[in-house]
């Protein structure tokens, strides 16, 4: 009989502060009590406290204490799991938040007013345990689906639901899949994007190691609908946790028949590879990627045709993202009609956002779609840091926009935003306050631009340095005459010559930033800088010395 | 060279001779040999019955392959806006200024590699720099000297714990 359930953090970063250790000093602890049978101790994936890692909850109370070290175990394990007392000396402290939304009730451990769809798990199960998937109804979708839908009926759910990709574009997910079901061929294949490079972004990471089951439940529903029998997940080299996690869960879903041949004995099949990355940015472009995974230089193939009519080994292929994948368990088992109560009427559900920069709280939470950015800052980040004043944000990593204080309060989805000159992207946000300059972010984004660029067409190769340059001289006060003109304008030919989202996206912030905060371009140019971040007419980092950092980079 | 052929084999074994897994074949040999030489790419060009310069290409593409020597030690620094606007430049400089060289370089005693690593999704804690894979987080100016001193002072490299 299990009384407890004890949950360590096991994300990379508690792992490096030695949560490892702690798991098997809670589990030699317990023995020594003989609790072995009574309580259960396991890792959990995402966390939401990432200022006390590495911490254990102790449930069913939800006892949080953190920071821990391995010393503290006999005294934790004596105390509340054998004695049945709060270990106080231990607890975390009262989570930053308190204080400024304290009105706000706590429902089941999430905050209030998040909505979560895909991380609903994530946190609250072990992810290496398909058991623990299915008790939080994982796979009931894919049964529902094999067991009452046909194909066709399982498509046009997901169209009505209005599900749009998560990885930035938000193209109609039931259309890019219509479009694959609709192609006459013998072999479909089904890839997940896992290559988050977006510099920001970490919620697929996040879901990954945190709910994995969810990702590959996603991925075999989109081959029932299309007609695929095979998937691969495209991941970063980077993400090694996350990779082992994945790999582990296809292992238990296949042993229990929950993928492989013969799914649930409905006849369907549905077998999943992993190919892992080795470190480029561009991959995380669809036609990229498909190169990539066939073992390639990760360069952009020319579209038409997508890969919906030729991708992988020129078949046709749905390229989905991980949170959009996650997305598609829950919306069949659920059914339209709840899904669509979420989130606008033009973008359905939730997003997940990764919250950074001059904020009192950063971290992942998944909100409604069409929340605002102030709602976002406000509650979920606890107010801007030090009080600071409010800048700017940018939305979707390096490719994403800068949004001025002028649409704090405009509603967050894909359309609205769209209107607005703006693009939501990935789902990063990352806030400056007024002590941080705008031309050393433009620079600093260009910089990762034109580091990434993968050399295939001119205006990308090319212009991402030439504009790269012409911030670094507006940012050392070192301005030629007309710079700021050029920089627009290679800007708008860079947009508009460009041979893929690489560098159509590239100069998005710089015309965004330009559009809100001219005058300091224009000051940079006249020699100052009035926050005092740019080296102004400090040390000639030369031209020369950046092309050879860029050219060892590629 | 016997043992990286070796190596080769053990890494062809995991993946199949399967032309499809080239870039995976050659990141692990890069993660576990610190670099593919010349001869390494050759052999991988022999037994995936690839092209040469098909092989060089991909594996020059890719950052996390790397065709030269690297030093001991390889200290990788995000450079991207999360970590820069939570004070990145400073520990820039920090890892520049104690090991004596610029980004992209290796030490003259071949102890250590300064690279630039893409975002590693760690943004919460930036700036964030890695030693040989192991990541540290909330980085600053003191943290640089302290961290990179307790690797100089033990022979055997990793620490326990990753500073907070």
């Amino acid at each position: 009989m299990i009384r407890a359930h004890v949950m360590v953090s096991g994300d990379p970063l508690s792992l490096t502060r030695g949560a490892e250790a702690i798991k098997l000093a809670l589990e030699a602890e317990l023995a020594f009590h003989g609790l072995e049978d009574e309580v259960h101790v396991s890792y959990i994936g995402q966390t939401g406290r990432r200022d006390v890692l590495p911490f254990v909850i102790v449930y069913p109370e939800g006892t949080l204490y953190g920071p821990l070290r391995v010393e503290d175990v006999p005294f934790l394990v004596e105390e509340h799991l054998y004695k049945g007392r709060v270990a106080e000396t231990l607890l975390a402290p009262p989570d930053v938040l308190s204080g400024v939304i304290a009105r706000l009730p706590r429902r089941e451990g999430i905050l209030y007013g998040q909505q979560r769809v895909v991380l609903r798990r994530a946190g609250i199960i072990d992810p290496k345990s398909i058991e623990e998937y299915i008790a939080y109804d994982g796979y009931f979708g894919l049964a529902k689906a094999l067991a009452e839908l046909t194909p066709a009926q399982v498509l046009q759910t997901v169209k009505d639901s209005g599900l749009q990709g998560r990885g930035g574009a938000g193209f109609p997910t039931g259309m890019k899949w219509q479009f694959v079901a609709n192609q006459a061929a013998d072999t479909r294949y089904i890839v997940c994007n896992a290559d988050e490079s977006e510099p920001g972004t970490f919620k697929d990471r996040l879901i990954l190691e945190g709910d994995p089951h969810a990702v590959l439940e996603g991925m075999a529903l989109a081959g029932y609908a299309v007609g695929a029998h095979e998937g691969w997940i495209y991941i970063r080299g980077e993400y090694t946790l996350a990779k082992e996690r994945l790999e582990h869960a296809i292992k238990q879903a296949e042993a229990l028949g929950m993928l492989g041949d013969n799914i649930m004995e409905s006849g369907f099949s549905f077998h999943i590879h992993i190919h892992a990355g080795a470190g480029a940015y561009v991959c995380g472009e669809e036609t990229a990627l498909l190169e990539s995974l066939e073992g390639k230089r990760g360069i952009p193939r020319i579209r038409p045709p997508y890969p919906t009519v030729s991708g992988y080994h020129g078949m046709p292929t749905v390229v989905n993202n991980v949170e959009t994948l996650a997305n598609v368990p829950a919306i069949i088992r659920e059914g339209v009609t709840w899904y669509r109560a979420l989130g606008t009427e033009k973008s359905p559900g939730t997003k997940v956002y990764t919250m950074l920069g001059d904020v009192n709280i950063t971290g992942l939470i998944e909100v409604p779609m069409g929340i605002t950015l102030r709602e976002v800052i406000e509650i979920y980040g606890g107010g801007m840091k030090d009080g600071k004043a409010f800048k700017c944000a940018q939305t979707g990593g390096a490719a994403g926009s800068i949004i001025a204080p002028a649409l704090l309060d405009t509603p967050m989805d894909f359309a609205t935003m769209q209107q607005n000159g703006a693009a939501l992207g990935s789902g990063a946000l990352l806030v400056c306050g007024a002590d941080k300059c705008i031309v050393d972010l433009a620079y600093v984004l260009m910089r990762f631009f034109a580091t990434e660029s993968c050399g295939k067409c001119v205006p990308c190769r090319i212009g991402t340095l030439r504009m790269m340059e012409c911030l670094e001289r507006l940012r050392q006060g070192r301005a030629l005459p007309g710079d700021l003109e050029d920089l627009e304008r290679t800007a708008h030919q860079v947009i508009q010559t460009s041979f893929c989202g690489l560098g159509q996206g590239a100069p998005v912030s710089i015309l965004t930033a330009l559009r809100h905060f001219r005058e300091e371009f224009e000051a940079h140019a006249a020699g100052t800088c009035s926050t005092g971040v740019c080296p102004m007419a400090g040390p000639v980092e030369t031209v020369a010395a950046q092309h050879d950092y860029i050219s060892f980079m590629r | 060279m016997e043992e990286h052929m070796n190596l080769l084999t053990t890494v062809l074994e995991r993946y199949g001779a399967d032309p499809e897994a080239l870039v995976e074949i050659l990141r692990d040999l890069s993660q576990e040999t610190g670099y593919v030489s010349q001869e390494l790419l050759v052999a991988v060009a022999d037994r995936l019955q690839l092209p040469r310069s098909h092989v060089h290409s991909v594996a020059s593409f890719y950052s996390m392959i790397s065709v030269e020597p690297r030093g001991r030690h390889t200290v990788q620094m995000c450079q991207d806006a999360p970590c820069h606007v939570a004070g990145g430049r400073e520990v820039w400089q920090a890892l520049e200024e104690t090991l004596g060289i610029h980004f992209g370089e290796t030490t003259p005693d071949g102890e250590w590699t300064l690279q630039v690593t893409s975002c590693l999704g760690l943004c919460s804690v930036g700036p964030v720099i890695t030693i040989d894979g192991e990541v540290f987080g909330n980085m600053t100016h003191a943290k640089v000297q302290e961290l990179l001193g307790r690797y100089r002072g033990c022979c055997c490299g990793g620490s326990q714990g990753g500073a907070a």
